[in-house]
């Protein structure tokens, strides 16, 4: 496949979420739009480190694969933030009794 | 058409329509799902990929773990359509038409470049399976690994303090 449709179709996930988190107000959701676009960035990550590889394999056999380790600290990371995400909603549903962010918009004032 | 190309564009489809079906689904518990169901494509294009380690830990943390921790923490705190509070009308037409510039944006900026020959290798190479990352893993990026265990280990205490009720 030529490396463009995988740009193509990475940029247009990861819009997708960008427009998740500036339309939902939910904040479980804006999470899981952030999800989305880590893994939108993982794909084309995964899609480039075989990009080179027919050309690169003769000298050096594990090229391309930093970009296959990037994707899993990426994984390792996400988890993570999730857990401690999770968290901060669920402390602050227990004393707004509700996951709507512009309640956060105390800590202004 | 290849049996890969069909499965490529089947898949990219699929994954598409479901993030979009994530971010317009009223219920937040559809919503997780159709989420898992985004994680499920994109795994399906990492074994096209032969990337088999990635799209095996893809299954199991983000579908695995993450989205069950997501539905468990919705039930509990038992949301359903008629709570979430809606945006304004035109905040939400905002948001989607500056969506929709980034995405024009990119396109636009990438449309042209010559890009034609560069091939992402399918079904073939060897780096993407468990034993060669592996190897890498445990050699050149064993500082990274055993540091990451100090952030788990932090997060893991992290969530205890913040959950603990006082």
């Amino acid at each position: 496949m030529p490396i463009n449709y995988y740009i193509f179709l990475s940029i247009a996930l990861f819009c997708i979420g960008v427009a998740g988190v500036l339309t939902r107000r939910n904040a479980i959701i804006i999470f899981m739009c952030i999800e989305l676009m880590l893994n939108a960035v993982n794909l084309l990550l995964v899609a480039f480190s075989k990009m080179h590889q027919h050309a690169l394999a003769v000298t050096n056999p594990n090229a391309g694969i930093d970009g296959q380790l990037f994707v899993f600290f990426i994984m390792v990371v996400a988890a993570a933030e999730v857990s401690v995400g999770l968290a901060i909603i669920v402390m602050m549903y227990r004393n707004t009794h509700s996951i709507d962010v512009n309640f956060l918009n105390r800590l202004k004032h | 058409m290849h049996i890969t190309q069909i499965l490529f564009w089947s898949l990219s489809i699929l994954a598409l329509l479901s993030a979009i079906l994530v971010v317009v689904s009223k219920n937040p518990v559809h919503s997780v799902l159709w989420l898992i169901l985004v994680f499920f494509a994109i795994s399906g294009h990492y074994i096209l990929l032969n990337a088999q380690f990635l799209a095996i830990v893809n299954l199991i943390v983000y579908a695995g773990a993450i989205m069950v921790l997501f539905l468990f923490v919705f039930m509990l705190m038992n949301l359903n359509a008629d709570t979430e509070p809606q945006k304004n009308k035109w905040l939400k037409i905002a948001g989607v038409i500056a969506g929709g510039s980034l995405l024009l944006v990119m396109v636009a900026a990438l449309k042209n470049a010559d890009m034609k020959n560069q091939l992402a290798e399918m079904n073939t190479g060897s780096i993407g399976l468990i034993h060669n990352l592996g190897m890498v893993l445990f050699t050149d990026y064993v500082i990274p690994f055993e540091i990451s265990s100090v952030l788990f280990l932090s997060a893991m205490v992290g969530v205890v303090v913040i959950g603990k009720k006082d």
